[in-house]
């Protein structure tokens, strides 16, 4: 994996090597190494809960700046469906979309509306047979990573459908180079995103070569200036001009699981509780559950680390709007239906495996690493304290056979080798003192 | 020099934790991604171990699980300490299973356990005495092919 495709990026001038990323990194993705954290690309998600916990503000997510769509002759946002709950509760997504052009994009395309035609497609996909199960939702970014690192095994079951923001884009500019004869280069799809994770799917999609967005731009960078301009909009008062549809509940948890109707779906958040229910699929169950919805955040994408609003708080929007826009569908079923039919929704390239770096690529090396792993892991004081620079004792091990540390690195194996230095030095201290005193007594 | 080329390490299993049910099936394959062993025979191996840790989770007292990995093949061994199996022929088949209905609706107990194991293994031995316990040990071998998961990157 190429260093330009990872999400996030160090400032190394602005780490002072606190440790709180080595502590949150779900993955142990995190070395801190001479005071500088420093990230094992391998082992890496993008989930950004890095970017969310550095106090210094050294981790950054890798997004675009304004000025990078300057070359293009019109500008299209396409704000991920959070945006929409991170104003007062009354400011509706129209309103959002007017303020949005008024900040200088030429035009601004809803994503909601593309979330609910995704629901549409996977009903359709769920009603067919001979499909893995359970399919797994390949809309987080980071769990669709996670995947290739670690259950390379669960690749098949990653649902091959095009993801609503992706949608989005490629209408926008179908829509645009039909209006106004540009070319497709000639308009600039700009994604404003809720996380890090998303800007990877962007530059490196994972199953085709290249995205239909042609940057991102966090939510949270836009925030205060579009925050101003909202206060200049008049609302929208037409009822059918309001954005709706099931697609407004995409960005909480459960928001996808409940678009589609079933009861043999799930929803589950939070990495930790993804992990296990992979470690379970691997095991060969889960095999009555057809669909799962996946979150690599706990709060789904309203508690994404580039959003600004409380995501508990956001939640509670998503759910107000959904009762009052949520059941009116954006656009008729059938035209859904039909475009399905003509795979208008289907994503056919394959995801490739990209498993972290086992001990050694020789089988027989790595067994031998391994026993060596486990004795420098007897050595260690199992408190998984973080002062050597490794987030755990065992992932501390790893780093010793693997040549990247050394073994007194460890402060509790530094203390003990000291101990018995400074014991052997005192008893020769001791035994020469006796000797010369007994040399004094005999003279 | 150490002559021995293998890895081992054992996990201790309790019976009727169905809390910690298919914690040592994970730590084996943990074990196997960081050598670097193939996904396929790591899903195989899940399987197998899984259907073996759940068996002595429904009905035996306590176990251990020994998982010995060498460049030739992956060994799993699990000794428990149990009610034993009364006909092994019997239990081998399909669907057939002593569970309570408790267990299948839990979703275990589907008869599967060893037909499974046995489909995912290369070779299965079960000794077993009644009142005393059970041990199921397979093998999974390591033909060149499937060794280095990392050759996939």
């Amino acid at each position: 994996m190429q260093d330009d495709f990872r999400s996030i990026k160090i400032e190394k001038d602005k780490c002072q090597g606190r440790m709180a990323c080595l502590r949150v990194c779900p993955t142990q993705a995190i070395r801190v190494r001479h005071k500088k954290a420093t990230i094992l690309k391998d082992r890496c998600i993008d989930c950004g809960e890095c970017v969310r916990a550095c106090p210094n503000k050294a981790i950054l997510p890798q997004t675009s700046s304004f000025s990078d769509f300057s070359k293009f002759k019109y500008t299209v946002a396409i704000p991920s469906p959070d945006l929409y709950y991170q104003f007062g509760k009354d400011v509706l997504p129209s309103t959002i979309l007017a303020g949005l052009k008024k900040i200088g994009f030429d035009d601004a395309h809803d994503v909601a509306c593309p979330s609910e035609a995704v629901s549409i497609a996977l009903q359709e996909l769920l009603d067919s047979n001979n499909l893995p199960r359970p399919l797994i939702s390949p809309f987080c970014p980071a769990i669709v990573r996670l995947i290739q690192v670690r259950y390379p095994n669960l690749l098949d079951n990653l649902v091959p459908i095009e993801s609503p923001m992706e949608i989005a884009a490629r209408e926008a500019k179908r829509e645009k180079m039909e209006e106004l004869g540009l070319k497709e280069n000639e308009i600039g799809t700009i994604y404003l995103t809720p996380c890090p994770a998303k800007t990877v799917a962007i530059r490196n999609p994972p199953r085709k070569k290249h995205s239909f967005i042609d940057g991102a731009i966090p939510i949270s960078e836009i925030y205060p200036t579009l925050l101003q301009a909202l206060t200049h909009i008049t609302p929208e008062s037409e009822q059918e001009k309001q954005v709706r549809g099931i697609g407004l509940g995409w960005p909480i948890v459960g928001g996808q699981a409940s678009s589609l109707k079933r009861e043999d779906c799930l929803a589950i958040a939070g990495l930790n509780d993804v992990i296990r229910i992979f470690e379970e699929i691997e095991n060969g169950k889960l095999k009555d559950i057809r669909y799962i919805e996946c979150h690599t955040c706990p709060t789904a994408c309203v508690g994404g680390s580039l959003n600004v609003e409380n995501p508990y708080i956001a939640r509670g929007k998503v759910l107000r709007l959904l009762e009052k826009y949520g059941s009116k569908p954006c656009q008729p079923r059938e035209k859904i239906r039909e475009l399905y039919q003509k795979k208008y929704f289907s994503l056919p390239g394959k995801i490739p495996a990209s498993p972290a770096e086992p001990l050694d690529d020789d089988i027989q090396v790595a067994i031998n690493k391994m026993k060596r792993k486990q004795e420098v892991y007897d050595l260690l004081p199992k408190i998984d304290c973080g002062a050597c620079g490794a987030p755990t004792c065992m992932t501390f091990a790893e780093d010793v056979v693997k040549g990247n540390a050394a073994a007194d690195d460890c402060v509790f194996v530094a203390i003990k080798k000291f101990e018995s230095i400074s014991s052997d030095l005192l008893e020769t201290i001791l035994k020469h003192s006796r000797k010369v005193r007994h040399n004094e007594n005999l003279s | 020099m150490r002559m021995d080329k293998s890895y081992s390490q054992s996990f201790e299993i309790t019976g009727n934790n169905f809390f910690d049910a298919g914690k040592a099936a994970t730590e084996v394959k943990m074990i196997l991604k960081q050598i670097g062993i193939n996904s396929d025979i790591i899903r195989r191996v899940a399987i197998a171990s899984y259907e073996a840790e759940m068996n002595v989770v429904m009905y035996a007292k306590r176990a251990s699980m020994t998982i010995e990995i060498s460049q030739e093949k992956i060994k799993i061994v699990v000794d428990d300490e149990g009610p034993g199996i009364q006909n092994i022929e019997l239990a081998m088949k399909e669907g057939y299973s002593t569970a309570t209905t408790e267990m299948r609706e839990m979703g275990f107990g589907a008869g599967m356990g060893l037909p499974n194991i046995k489909r995912n293994a290369d070779h299965l031995k079960i000794e077993s005495e009644v009142g005393k316990g059970t041990k199921v040990e397979f093998v999974i071998e390591l033909k060149e092919s499937a060794r280095g998961g990392s050759k996939e990157r």
